[in-house]
């Protein structure tokens, strides 16, 4: 059975896509996310360190763009203009790859994202060719809006950013979900396998996580557990869950034929 | 008369004459994957042999860490 998800025009077999942050180090890495099974993952762009780890590998080299697609994204930016420098950086890093992850932060403590910033810089960056997959706050009105503005995917967070918090309202989701023409991708806040599968279950296209992963105890066993996940939670929405009926038992096994009763 | 350059926010002063290509050498960064802008414009890499560097321009030179 053919299901990709299929995001600008390009498929990928797994829905699971993942940060590159908070690991112990680049083989930690390069084990957690090829344990996840993911094909996306996201990079920060940071100014180099001159003088510094001269000979030392950088992540490219660990997560080759040839065996990844590389999601370049602007965390840490405040600002539309500081977000659309760094993903025009991002594009000559990698050679004119426009595929890219936007957020505008609109508060420190938060993390939660400047939306009128959010919608500037995705403006600007469609007009400028960039295919952008947009970090948002799951409001459906300005998750249409980003759709309508062009971007390839509309990425409503669960939660805040690294709080692990899992899906705090599944029913604002639901109604991107009912709408959206573009794949919904819930990024930031989940915290563990179930919260992945729950995501998955509402109907989403795909995950985006890097804290669950990256600071379980055992992250290569978190990162295959969230590719389960993922997987599992995907198939249930494919195969359609029973009706629920609430206060309402109903036996599975046969009714008539119980040993003691008079025939 | 030395060219006084801002390198990723912090002053740094070099002879010139100077291209792009030259400050990567001069910064230990050639081979490594990065992208630089100029004054707020992406000089596009196969444009730093060419480029030449004036007093008082602002660079910064980037790469990709982890980061989610």
């Amino acid at each position: 059975m053919d299901d990709r998800l299929l995001i600008a025009g390009k498929a990928y077999g797994s829905r699971l896509l993942v940060g590159t942050g908070k690991y112990r180090d680049f083989e930690e890495t390069r084990l957690a996310i090829e344990a996840s099974g993911a094909e996306i993952v996201t990079v920060a762009i940071r100014r180099v360190n001159i003088g510094q780890n001269a000979g030392e590998p950088s992540l490219l080299e660990v997560l080759p763009p040839s065996r990844f697609t590389i999601l370049p994204n602007t965390a840490g930016c405040y600002t539309a203009e500081d977000a659309v420098r760094t993903l025009r950086l991002a594009r000559e890093l990698l050679d004119g790859h426009s595929l890219v992850k936007l957020e505008v932060l609109g508060d420190a403590e938060t993390l939660f994202p400047n939306m009128p910033e959010t919608l500037a810089a995705a403006r600007t960056l469609v007009a400028e060719g960039f295919q952008v997959m947009v970090y948002c706050s799951d409001d459906p009105i300005l998750a249409r809006q980003l759709e309508g503005i062009g971007c390839v995917a509309v990425m409503p967070l669960a939660s805040l950013i690294g709080s692990g918090m899992g899906i705090l309202n599944p029913w604002n989701l639901q109604i991107i979900l009912d709408r959206a023409k573009v794949p919904v991708i819930v990024d930031a806040g989940i915290g563990t396998a179930s919260d992945a599968a729950v995501a998955m279950e509402l109907g989403c296209d795909g995950v985006l996580m890097n804290t669950a992963i990256a600071k379980a105890r055992d992250p290569v066993r978190m990162g295959r557990a969230m590719k389960l996940a993922v997987e599992a939670g995907r198939e249930a929405w494919l195969a359609g869950r029973m009706e629920k009926k609430p206060y309402r038992a109903s036996a599975s096994s046969p009714t008539d034929g119980l040993i003691g009763k008079t025939a | 008369m030395e060219l006084l350059l801002r390198v990723n926010g912090a002053e740094r002063r070099f002879a010139p004459p100077l291209t792009v290509e030259g400050l990567v050498g001069k910064l230990g960064v050639e081979g490594k994957r990065v992208a630089i802008e100029r004054n707020g414009e992406i000089v596009p890499r196969s444009r730093y042999a060419e480029v030449e560097l004036a007093d008082g321009d602002r660079l910064e030179v980037v790469v990709a860490v982890g980061g989610g």
